[in-house]
């Protein structure tokens, strides 16, 4: 798929969402597009098959320039989080109490994605009560599409 | 064995203006007044002047101010990137340049006006694709949300609490309550405050984040030769270092092997080797306080606790006056002024001339640093 750079946010009015849209470069591209068939994929070295992120042009292991891209199980386990409150740009100043956290994936503990954990989802960022969130708690992958037609991963509990 | 920065550079003259939430000059004005009073206080023409070195977020540049000051011809100009991991640096590299050859009368600064201008984190049209695209769509926006992910990491890895943190925030509080050019100079910090106020990113306080401030300061970095014929005692810059380790990742510093360990252990393993001195030989240290849990992680980073006793090591009150390691003896970014670190390397400089308003009996080194999480640099003074 050819890369396309959408735009920075989404303004639609009523969209509820004028939330940051991720703005991928030629590295990361692959994984938004992954993301949108609902897939987590990380980019593995084609040659040592260590995996690596966030993306980049040539393997810090072994020097291979040529790549794939290993999908993952979506499993994991959060390593830490934290609860933003305002000065915040509004479209997130408007889901007060929401999260955002980072999971290290089960498969591979030092790959970590920062994220949100939400009941479902297509809910807010400020669905889960903050009492909640716990380092080292399981959660799995879901994909939601935003407003902007960009797919995004999110993180359910695995235990809610 | 090369040639070495060693003791081979001084700074010689400092300058500051006032700094407040909001002044009325631009940035260019203000740099200009900072840089021609660090060269008054060394005694030296601005039309000596022949190398300039800033660092990025600075607005103004080496040409503007060359022209207004009157310098003369500039043979070494350097600006330093990653904004507040490279204050140091731009004394590092001046004194490269000028024990090298390339240049004889070097000006550091810094100017800005943070506090009456924009927050960087709301120019959403500047953020990089990388790493702004593995974070910014999940609302981790601002440093203090990058740092609080750290820090409530470090906070479960380690039995850090609030307490420790605080810890940091009231000593940096009490020397500025010392320190009349202090944004915070008449405001007393007390546990109760900072317990109770609001949250920035939680685990993060308002108080565990720096000022927003308007204000200028710059140094004159010489040769030690040409230092002790100045008109203040030379501060000798004995080593410095910059910092950036393999497989960082700048702020966002989730993606290594071992994120709780930054820029600051890369710096400080060359600053010391190329020193006589380690870490049990400092007599007050200067440390950059954007948020309050850089203290422990670059007290862990610098050597003076093992790694997880950075927290611990702020108990007792080893931060304050007469502790352990007096801490940001001007009141630091988070109550004397935030101006990306500049005011650090001023201070460490008041202490070995002896003339801080929190002055540290007799302090002979000093320990000034960058930004931690993003790559760094750290100077090692002595007097």
């Amino acid at each position: 798929m050819t890369p396309s750079v959408p735009p920075a946010t989404d303004n639609r009015p009523g969209s509820g969402a004028d939330l940051l849209l991720p703005v991928p470069d030629d590295d990361g591209a692959p994984f938004w597009e992954y993301a949108a068939r609902g897939e987590l994929r990380v980019q593995a070295c084609a040659g040592c098959d260590a995996l690596r992120f966030p993306p980049r042009p040539c393997c810090p292991n072994c020097r291979s320039f040529a790549a794939r891209w290993q999908r993952m199980s979506g499993r994991g386990r959060i390593w830490s989080y934290v609860l933003p409150h305002p000065p915040l740009l509004p479209a997130y100043a408007e889901q007060p109490g929401y999260n955002a956290i980072i999971v290290e994936l089960a498969e591979a503990p030092r790959i970590r994605l920062v994220g949100n954990l939400v009941t479902a989802a297509d809910a807010p960022l400020n669905s889960v009560d903050p009492a909640r969130l716990r380092i080292g708690a399981p959660v799995k992958a879901v994909f939601h599409t935003m407003p902007g037609g960009v797919t995004v991963p999110r993180w359910l509990l695995e235990r809610p | 064995m090369g040639p070495t920065l060693k003791d081979a550079t001084a700074i010689a003259g400092i300058g500051q203006t006032p700094f407040a939430r909001q002044l009325p000059e631009s940035e260019k004005t203000l740099a200009c007044r900072a840089i021609v009073a660090a060269l008054d206080d060394a005694g030296i023409s601005p039309s000596e002047v022949d190398a300039f070195a800033s660092y990025t977020m600075e607005e103004t540049d080496e040409v503007e101010i060359a022209k207004a000051i009157g310098a003369g011809d500039l043979t070494h100009f350097s600006k330093v990137g990653f904004g507040g991991g490279g204050s140091c640096a731009t004394v590092a590299h001046l004194a490269a340049a000028i024990a090298t050859g390339q240049a004889s009368v070097g000006v550091a600064w810094r100017s800005r006006k943070r506090g009456s201008g924009p927050r960087p984190w709301k120019n959403t049209q500047v953020q990089l694709p990388t790493p702004g695209q593995w974070t910014r769509p999940f609302g981790l926006l601002r440093p203090a949300d990058e740092i609080g992910m750290l820090a409530r990491r470090y906070m479960h890895e380690y039995g850090a609490t609030r307490d420790h943190l605080f810890n940091v925030a009231l000593a940096c509080r009490n020397r500025a309550n010392q320190n009349p050019a202090a944004i915070m100079y008449e405001r007393p910090l007390t546990r109760e405050m900072y317990m109770t106020a609001r949250w920035i990113s939680e685990p993060l306080c308002l108080f565990d984040n720096c000022l927003e401030t308007d204000g200028a300061l710059a140094c004159v970095v010489v040769s030690a030769e040409r230092a002790r014929d100045c008109r203040q005692r030379p501060v000798y810059v004995h080593s410095a270092a910059q910092g950036l380790p393999a497989q960082h990742h700048g702020m966002v510093n989730y993606w290594n092997d071992d994120p709780l360990t930054g820029p600051a252990w890369a710096a400080a393993r060359h600053l010391w080797k190329g020193a006589d001195l380690g870490p049990q030989d400092v007599d007050v240290a200067q440390i950059y306080d954007a948020f309050t849990p850089l203290i422990p992680l670059s007290l862990e980073g610098y050597g003076f606790c093992e790694r997880g006793e950075g927290a611990a090591f702020t108990e007792g009150g080893a931060l304050e006056t007469g502790g352990r390691l007096p801490l940001n003896t001007g009141g630091g970014g988070l109550s004397e002024a935030y101006v990306h670190g500049f005011n650090l390397i001023t201070e460490g400089v008041k202490q070995l001339r002896g003339t801080s308003t929190a002055q540290v009996p007799d302090a002979a080194t000093c320990l000034v640093t960058a930004g931690e999480g993003v790559p760094t640099s750290a100077l090692l003074l002595r007097s």
